[in-house]
């Protein structure tokens, strides 16, 4: 399935779209299936300082707790509310309404990322339906 | 062949199936050097053989069934109702494994579904897990959930007379977890020394233990202690041994307290030497997510009827692995289910009343201690203070005491002196609905002329 | 139509089966005066009758329960092949021995001259472990496995420090139970996951480059490993710690495959805990009482938790007489009434029948393993001792998972196998048949799975929507855990 090109993703499976200085961050499709159906987030408030790969919070399934990296050194600035209510926006739309922080980034944050064909090809790699 | 395994036509079809001659040759992977030789064991025994053994272990032993018994300090003697060990003894109940496929598994799911339900509504807090091990871990489970809300805070008060057992197992689980444990003394009234514990309190202090009744039999003031500990910041537990305390006195759950757990061996288990027991363990829906221990939940099924399944597992360790909330795994749900239904025999009547009777027990034997005057050798240690049905009396040889009454069949309490010497040497008295009139009278009698 | 009314409608919740005026009790006459509680204990320490708390007669009582059991599954009702769980038969006798009054109603704090039966019993059990395990002493004091891994990390952590040493981490490999890492946490340590070989099985090298590093305490271990195979190197795993100044520790989970024909204590094992409630047949009783006591070897003897049963001259006693012992681990001594049952079945068995009851273990697995072993795909072939670890590979084909055949399973009236564990087999289903189960009860079993695997492929959406005959469909867990409903209230009608 194609990644959407207009962002960046990580080795664990994170996405990361900058724009004007803030950065929205969630987790890809394939880490959804994954999961399978989320039940909980643990999300940061905002304030928190992050390092590019520090942990940002969790996601829980039935089965399973994903800990969650950040792509991106920054300040997150707001977390996802509707995610209490509606955890479920993760599995069904997780590159639009599932997405889980914002954060302050500096200019350059993103470099080094993989872009989508990357992201694919890095699937392919692990092995990943 | 033993009757507890397949038979020799089996095993020679299975031996045939697989192509081996013998079983040695599916042990070829187990290497010689770590081969043992026989056992150093006895031959197989019939079941006669070993009721005769074990019929003489018991015969060695001084049941407490055959006594005037005053026996508590952690461990108490109330009603157990027939019908709890006959439905106990349902092989589809203890033979069951953890519920684990709840598609069969919903009598399991559904007992601990009631027995949480009956824990909340003893402790008045939101949510009770599927049972610990016993008290003593059972406040060492509370206390690691506070260390994990409160991160930042490595010290725990421990406030009051608290059971010197639960009191070591709080050391041996705090230390490598580099928690500090503040203890505060209890003041002349046997209850918590308010003085002290307000200079113990601070913002490092991440959990505050309080016991009630305590060690030493004394109701604490839940209603001032509560707010007290709430107000510091830390997470407030409410310790508790004697579990029918609970019908006629408030639980922290009323007070602010986070945690009310402890021991429930009170509601009719059998006392088995000290395990196993029934660890209880309550908390606010706001510290869910941070609780050790199974929790079942209700949902639906397929077709929409109603059934239970564990829920929240993620917490525990077959997924969270290093950083589970707890490493419980086996828990002591059979234990559960015996109090679910004893609980459920008593109902909201029973459950008040096996807790006045025993406190009119109690009652009954402190007026008849107070009646041998100031000059008596064994006296209340804390005459003004309220006690529910335990209290200490002291005395200046409660051993020989304890020696003198056992040969007039009276086991008349537990020696402080077992404690060290941190502890008033005296006799720690503990009544239940159990105790008759007579007992009692055999008992006050016994001191007068023993004392 | 199933003629089990039970069987056919849920049954209530006991708080919803509560009638007013309805009693299931009745106390003794009460001789002495009553007291009115308002005269003896403070007013705002009172409470009433707890609102909510059923009304029931006995008879309901009776029936509620008796009904609930028959919604359970148990091993007296047929095999259950739970992986790592050992579920043998509970024998009887052990059930009446336990409730024997001058056993069940010992109090822990009577004086020792009245309880010399129970500590006599408690010390037989302790060499009986002895001679089991060719281990020096054994703890009873730990309620269950985990705790008796915590127990065992507690004592090697002792022993460091003893030694001026604090030792941060303890090597687990990734095939090990969650409890495993979760108690060395507890214990104070961190824990490194080292992966297995291509066989499952522990990776000596990667062991070696760890210890080369100094700090590691100890190594946890599964032996037979959670695929039921032996480590082939176990002794030279052990040397190679104890050359660095490191303790192995040993997880019993899996001993019912070596009674009487290993020792432990010949593999160089520091600290191993026995599960009670699966190699010696206490009963599993929903989710425990379990007991977990641990051997330990020479070097963790001094840090064993107290009190110990001693011997002396004849008469028996709690020893705390242990300078650098960890402590206590529990309250009062262990889960007696657990050791009366384990005893008591060691007693049954005897020397050549604790032998006899491994050769069945292994011997059942082994003949699943080869009548299976073209419908399921086992990842790892290496020789299987008690259990044997097939996965969902060949029906994964048509979108059939372990889950579902596991589901599925549960239509042929057996409990599935232990699902997704060990992490390192994915679509994981563990097979544990234990020595309790007749060629005839395994057959049925194979024939269940063998029409499965069938039905995986001519017909997977059957497999996929299972099970269909249970008193239960399958439950919505993720709605459990999105909102969680975890007690019964009164619903404001």
């Amino acid at each position: 399935m194609a990644q959407p090109n207009d962002r960046l993703y990580t080795k664990t499976h994170e996405w990361v779209k900058v724009a004007g200085g803030e950065a929205s961050v969630g987790i890809t499709q394939y880490a959804q299936e994954q999961l399978g159906d989320v039940v909980f987030v643990e999300l940061p408030a905002a304030g928190k300082k992050v390092d590019k790969g520090a942990a940002l919070g969790n996601i829980e399934s039935v089965k399973a707790v994903s800990e969650v990296f950040s792509p991106v050194a920054g300040e997150v600035t707001t977390a996802n509310g509707e995610l209490e209510a509606h955890p479920e926006l993760i599995n069904r739309d997780p590159y639009g309404g599932g997405w889980l922080v914002r954060l302050s980034v500096a200019p350059g944050a993103s470099d080094g990322l993989m872009d989508a064909a990357a992201y694919e090809a890095f699937l392919a790699e692990e092995g990943a339906h | 062949m033993h009757r507890y395994l397949a038979g020799e036509d089996d095993r020679r079809k299975m031996l045939d199936a697989v192509g081996c001659a013998s079983v040695e040759e599916l042990l070829a992977s187990i290497p010689q050097e770590v081969r043992c030789g026989a056992l150093d064991l006895p031959p197989a025994a019939s079941e006669e053989e070993v009721r005769r053994q074990f019929w003489a272990y018991a015969i060695a032993n001084s049941a407490p069934e055959c006594f005037a018994s005053f026996l508590g300090a952690g461990v108490y003697r109330h009603i157990a109702p027939a019908v709890a060990d006959a439905m106990l003894q349902r092989g589809e109940f203890f033979t069951a494994y953890t519920p684990y496929q709840p598609e069969v598994s919903q009598g399991t799911l559904q007992a601990v579904f009631e027995f949480q339900t009956f824990v909340c509504q003893l402790t008045q807090l939101d949510v009770a897990n599927a049972s610990l091990y016993d008290g003593a871990t059972a406040v060492v489970e509370a206390v690691m959930m506070a260390a994990r809300v409160l991160p930042k805070r490595r010290r725990v008060v421990v406030a009051g007379a608290f059971h010197p057992d639960w009191s070591a197992v709080l050391d041996t689980y705090c230390e490598p977890m580099g928690l500090a444990i503040t203890r505060v003394g209890w003041g002349a009234d046997g209850r918590v020394d308010g003085g002290e514990l307000a200079g113990a309190l601070g913002n490092d202090v991440c959990a505050v233990v309080v016991q009630s009744p305590n060690f030493l039999g004394v109701v604490e003031d839940l209603s001032t202690l509560g707010p007290a500990i709430a107000g510091s910041g830390a997470l407030g537990v409410h310790a508790v041994a004697e579990a029918t305390s609970l019908g006629l006195l408030a639980p922290g759950g009323r007070f602010g307290f986070d945690v009310v757990c402890g021991e429930m061996q009170a509601f009719g288990l059998p006392a088995a030497f000290g395990g196993p027991l029934l660890g209880f363990f309550a908390t606010k829906q706001a510290h869910v997510r941070q609780m050790p221990g199974r929790l079942v939940g209700e949902t639906l099924d397929s077709s929409g009827r109603r059934g239970f399944v564990l829920t929240l597992s993620t917490r525990e360790q077959h997924i969270r692995r290093a950083k589970a909330t707890s490493n419980i795994c086996t828990n002591h749900g059979l234990m559960a289910l015996a109090a679910t239904i004893v609980l459920s025999l008593l109902g909201r009547k029973g459950v008040r009343d096996v807790a006045l009777a025993s406190h009119a027990t109690a009652e009954y034997l402190k007026a008849g201690v107070r009646d041998q005057g100031s000059g008596a050798r064994a006296r209340l240690a804390f005459p003004q203070s309220p006690t529910y049905n335990e209290f200490l009396v002291l005395h200046d040889d409660p051993d020989v005491l304890l020696a003198r009454l056992k040969a007039e069949g009276i086991l008349g309490g537990v020696s402080t002196t077992r404690f060290g010497d941190s502890w008033p040497k005296g006799l720690l008295v503990a009544a239940t609905e159990r105790n008759t009139r007579e007992e009692c009278n055999r008992l006050l009698d016994a001191l007068r002329r023993l004392g | 139509m199933n003629g089990s009314r039970t069987l056919r409608e849920p049954e209530r919740l006991i708080f919803e089966r509560s009638s007013q005026g309805r009693v299931g009790y009745q106390l003794p006459a009460l001789e002495v005066p009553p007291v009115d509680p308002s005269a003896t204990l403070p007013a705002a320490l009172l409470r009433g009758e707890i609102e909510g708390m059923p009304e029931v007669s006995e008879v309901d009582v009776v029936r509620h329960f008796t009904r609930l059991s028959k919604w359970n599954y148990s091993v007296d009702e047929g095999l259950y092949p739970l992986g790592s769980c050992t579920m043998k038969y509970n024998p009887r006798i052990n059930e009446e021995l336990a409730r024997l009054a001058g056993i069940a109603q010992l109090h822990p704090l009577q004086p020792e001259d009245q309880v010399q039966g129970a500590l006599a019993l408690m010390w037989e059990l302790e060499q009986a472990l002895v001679a089991v395990t060719g281990m020096p002493k054994v703890t009873l004091q730990p309620a269950a496995g985990a705790h008796g891994e915590l127990a065992g990390m507690l004592m090697i952590r002792k022993a460091l420090m003893d030694r001026g040493e604090h030792r941060k981490l303890v090597l687990i490999p990734d095939s090990a139970h969650g409890t495993n890492p979760a108690s060395a946490v507890f214990a104070g340590f961190e824990t490194v996951e080292i992966a297995s070989t291509a066989q499952g099985t522990l990776d000596l090298a990667v062991l070696a480059r760890h210890l080369d590093g100094g700090d590691v305490a100890a190594l946890m271990v599964t032996v037979p490993n959670t695929l039921g195979v032996f480590e082939p190197e176990i002794v030279k795993t052990a040397g190679l710690l104890h050359e660095k100044g490191a303790y192995l520790y040993m997880d019993g989970a899996n001993l019912n495959s070596f009674v009487g024909i290993a020792y432990p204590g010949k593999m160089g094992a520091d600290a191993l805990h026995i599960n009670l409630h699966k190699t010696f047949s206490t009963p599993h009783g929903g989710g425990g009482p379990g007991a977990g006591p641990v051997a330990v070897s020479q070097a963790l003897v001094s840090y064993l938790p107290v009190p110990t049963v001693e011997k002396v001259g004849g008469r028996y006693t709690l020893s705390y007489d242990r300078p650098k012992s960890i402590g206590k681990v529990r309250g009062f001594y262990g889960n007696f009434g657990m050791l009366v049952r384990a005893l008591a079945y060691i007693r049954s068995l005897g020397r050549d029948g604790l032998k006899s009851m491994s050769e069945g273990a292994v011997l059942n697995a082994n003949y699943i393993r080869k009548r299976l072993e073209g419908d399921y795909h086992l990842q790892y072939d290496g020789p299987s001792l008690h259990e044997v670890v097939f996965d969902d590979t060949f029906q994964a084909a048509s979108g059939v998972k372990n889950v579902d055949i596991a589901k599925r399973l549960l239509d042929y009236g057996f409990h599935p196998p232990t699902m997704s564990f060990p992490l390192i087999v994915h679509g994981a289903l563990m097979i544990e048949p234990t020595e309790s189960d007749g060629i005839d009860e395994l057959d049925a079993f194979i024939a269940a799975m063998k029409t499965i695997a069938v039905e995986a492929k001519e017909n997977p959406e059957l497999v996929k929507g299972a099970p269909y005959t249970t008193p239960v469909a399958r439950l919505d867990e993720v709605r459990a855990a999105r909102q969680p409903v975890l007690r019964w209230q009164r619903t404001k009608s």
